[in-house]
């Protein structure tokens, strides 16, 4: 039973302060371990076969050659992962992702794998292994692949929410909204329609994904993975190959970047299954080029928005078709498009339709604000076009009809206290703002708006005979949150920070956490070792009573210290946790707090950016100038990590506006599976990232805290859209605004300029 | 009587239906009583469903307690990156 995590207004001395991260030495001198960091006595190397065909029936697979290659100790295929799924469509889905049946439905599907005595000798048998395909045609874009006469990715896919029972790639059509639309756009002096396209892109990183399995013949195993949630992956391992979950423990590597891509397993099952039928531990290590074929990129997009508005700035009216593709099997990206595109904004007639497609395309998965950005982007640039054929300042558009308490949100429910107002209200009064533009400079500026959630959390607390404090929590620390946690563990107890040891503890450890994504992990683990640390103090109280020989109701509890209350037990001398610790053994033995929960009232999270660039119109080159990110954090408990969170998100999506992009040739293969040809931004790409935190309290939080992990990704696309709009002086509605396509534009609009001209 | 709305996928799950009746006290309650009166919905709910109590979301503490006239929304459960 989870107690009551109301916000109360609680005094800070820690919670606040920027004390050093307990992991930074390890990261910056190489002692830390990642997924690929770790070997096993008798380890084997694992390697896995894909389909080099976009679609393609798998014929025959003829691994005999590769089995009698010296070295080679066990080889799968499908045949060796049988379906224990139950009739869990859902459940098969990943399976069937982890290693075709039947048909290739990707370039990059994994189709068998090896397990060998050394890398040169996996490779070889992969290269023995014989595969007969027959080619099926493809489809990978979004738009195509919802025609009628579109090649179908999986038959069995019939449209939710739609009125055929016929196969489709259409998955889903979700609706969201309330009122009337065409009524609210009868009512309207200005409407903006327009469509809007981005491409796929993927988390970017730089770990690629790893682990170490060993499956003994008794049934029990172990597997070290990079991972954002070592519990999930345990389960779902353990599901798909048969295994109990005790009799599986699963530890979390240090993780170098998920933002999502690690939420899904990918070679995990396929290392365990090599593992079992060698007897051996295996290592599987994806290359990059594996990393951009196989793992889970976002959606590629194709949007339509329609927004109307008074000559006052009042809107009257917005609808929005959202397509987005899932890659080869069922999501909800489409879905989560549509629930987030209008959430910004106070508005009576209001329609988001979200399209959830399959494409011969990798199985898409969460990036950061899932499906948040694509939306945000096409709203978010109709926003701005909408303000300036009105005449009105592009922020004070927006803070006319921003979103505030008691709003009725686009997807439904009525907003609680919220920050888009006031992160609104900090860009209009910010001195960037106000900064001069140069020569073919232009500004932009956009917000966005992500869910935030809590979930299944447990946490324990041990204070050893020194006094000194273990914490070990369930959630993976993917930015900082040893740092944050141990924060606040140390303010609950009144202890120094330094006397407290976060880690990350594995499977057999500690009760079920969910992943760490939706911005869950300083929120959820945060309340956990609140409650946790909570759940000590009342333990040291008890020693302390035991102590004095009093009863435990006059002892209380302030700044790391037991007191005895009342003028009888005035001679009793304070004793501190180091007191209480080291005389533990003869009062009861260790002290430990615990903490089992479920987090919920995560409370919703909005971000405002502004952006400044400069574009060369002789080639379309961009530079981006300056950046400022205003965000929610609700409470910063460790304002370096939570900086850190708003820079990292809007690196990510300065990357996804302008250069980033899949680039599939005519045979469905992918073109740039590579960071040379996949460019994402490097330090020298971007300004020093000015970051504002606002602290509007979350109500459902001790401290307050709201996720930050994943808002400002949101606003960047639309941003940098604006920007460069501004500054070319045409409307861009492709992202990336790489410059072939700023060029294209600019070019473009000149022709027509003169077509008008000479007409 | 709580008028509990419904999006997405869910109103198809419940015949097109953008808002069903249902007495309950608890969002346990309330998820036995949807099955019940729209035995479609079973699925969705496997496949994961978050309640909206008067604007605060809840996804997994199936204990919480509605208020008697509370606004409910049923959304489906989110995923995160």
């Amino acid at each position: 039973m989870t107690p009551d995590p109301k916000y109360t207004k609680q005094k800070f001395k820690l919670v606040g302060t920027r004390p050093l991260r307990p992991d930074g030495l390890d990261k910056v001198t190489g002692r830390a371990r990642y997924g690929a960091d770790i070997s096993a006595p008798g380890q084997l190397v694992g390697a896995i076969l894909r389909s080099p065909h976009a679609h393609a029936k798998i014929i025959k697979i003829d691994t005999s050659k590769a089995e009698k290659l010296k070295g080679v100790k066990a080889i799968i295929t499908s045949a060796d992962l049988p379906d224990l799924t139950n009739g869990d469509r859902g459940m098969l889905d990943i399976l069937e992702n982890c290693m075709a049946r039947g048909r290739a439905l990707y370039d990059g599907h994994a189709v068998a794998a090896v397990a060998a005595i050394d890398a040169a000798t996996a490779k070889k048998a992969l290269q023995l292994i014989k595969v007969q395909y027959k080619k099926l045609p493809h489809v990978t874009d979004v738009d195509e692949a919802m025609a009628d006469d579109a090649p179908l990715v999986q038959p069995h896919v019939r449209t939710r929410g739609g009125d055929s029972d016929k196969p489709s790639n259409i998955v889903s059509i979700s609706t969201f909204g309330h009122g009337d639309v065409e009524a609210g756009f009868a009512k309207a002096d200005v409407i903006i329609e327009k469509s809007f396209k981005t491409e796929q892109t993927h988390q970017g990183y730089i770990e690629p994904h790893a682990c170490l399995a060993s499956v003994g013949p008794d049934g029990q195993g172990e597997l070290w993975v990079t991972t954002q949630g070592h519990f999930v992956f345990r389960n779902t391992c353990a599901a798909l190959l048969g295994m109990e979950i005790a009799k599986l423990k699963v530890t979390s590597s240090e993780i170098g970047g998920g933002f999502g891509g690690k939420t899904h397993v990918w070679i995990e099952p396929v290392a365990l299954a090599l593992s079992r039928k060698a007897n051996r531990p295996v290592k599987l290590v994806m290359s990059r080029e594996d990393v951009f074929r196989a793992s889970g990129p976002t959606s590629s997009t194709s949007v339509d928005v329609k927004i109307g508005a008074k000559k006052n700035g009042k809107i009257t009216a917005a609808k929005a078709t959202l397509r987005y593709h899932d890659g080869a099997f069922p999501g909800i990206w489409g879905m989560l498009g549509a629930m987030t595109s209008f959430a910004c904004y106070n508005l009576e007639n209001v329609q988001s339709i979200g399209y959830d497609v399959l494409v011969n395309r990798p199985k898409v998965a969460a990036y950061r604000a899932p499906s948040a950005p694509m939306a945000a982007f096409g709203i978010e640039s109709v926003v701005d076009m909408l303000a300036a054929e009105i005449g009105m300042d592009a922020v004070d558009f927006r803070i006319k009809n921003a979103a505030k308490k008691g709003t009725r949100a686009s997807y439904g429910p009525t907003y609680g206290p919220i920050g888009i107002g006031p992160t609104l209200e900090a860009v209009k009064n910010h001195p960037h703002m106000r900064a001069k533009l140069g020569k073919n400079q232009g500004r932009g500026m956009a917000c966005g708006f992500w869910f935030n959630f809590g979930g299944q959390t447990c946490t324990d607390l041990n204070i050893g005979v020194d006094g000194t404090v273990n914490l070990a929590v369930g959630t993976v620390d993917v930015g900082g949150a040893r740092a944050s946690l141990s924060l606040i563990a140390a303010e609950e107890l009144g202890i120094p920070y330094e006397q407290v040891k976060c880690n990350v503890a594995d499977t057999t450890s500690l009760g079920h956490n969910d992943m760490t994504e939706g911005s869950r992990g300083t929120f959820s683990s945060g309340m956990a070792t609140i409650f946790a640390a909570r759940n000590a103090v009342e333990e040291l109280k008890v020693r302390a009573a035991r102590t004095w020989e009093i009863d435990v109701k006059h002892v209380e509890w302030a700044d790391g210290q037991a007191t005895a209350k009342g003028v009888m037990h005035s001679n009793l001398s304070p004793l501190t946790l180091t007191d209480l610790a080291k005389a533990s053994p003869n009062t009861g033995g260790p002290i430990a707090g615990h903490s089992e929960s479920v987090a919920d009232g995560a409370g919703v999270s909005f971000a405002s950016h502004i952006c400044d660039i400069e574009v060369d119109p002789e080639t379309g080159a961009t530079k981006v100038l300056r950046y400022t990110v205003v965000q929610d954090a609700g409470m910063a408990i460790h304002p370096d990590y939570v900086e850190g969170q708003f820079q990292g998100a809007a690196a990510q999506g300065i990357g996804w506006a302008l250069n980033e992009e899949y680039v599939y040739g005519a045979d469905g293969r992918l073109q740039n599976p590579g960071f040379l040809d996949y460019r994402i931004p490097v330090c020298s790409d971007l300004p020093f990232i000015d970051t504002e935190i606002l602290e509007i309290p979350n109500p459902n939080h001790p401290y307050g805290i709201r996720g930050v992990g994943e808002t400002s990704i949101v606003p960047p696309l639309a941003a940098i859209g604006n920007a460069v709009s501004n500054a070319i002086g045409v409307r861009m509605d492709h992202v990336p605004m790489s410059p072939p396509r700023i060029l294209k534009a600019i070019k473009e609009a000149a022709a027509a300029e003169q077509e008008v001209s000479a007409g | 009587m709580l008028e509990v709305q419904l999006s997405g996928s869910l109103r198809d799950a419940a015949g097109g239906a953008a808002s069903i009746h249902i007495n309950a006290a608890t969002i346990r309650e309330l998820f036995r009583k949807i099955v019940e009166q729209h035995p479609r919905m079973q699925a969705s709910l496997d496949e994961g469903v978050a309640v909206s109590i008067n604007g605060e979301i809840y996804r997994d503490d199936w204990a919480q307690m509605i208020p008697e006239g509370a606004e409910i929304f049923l959304l489906p459960r989110i995923p995160g990156g």
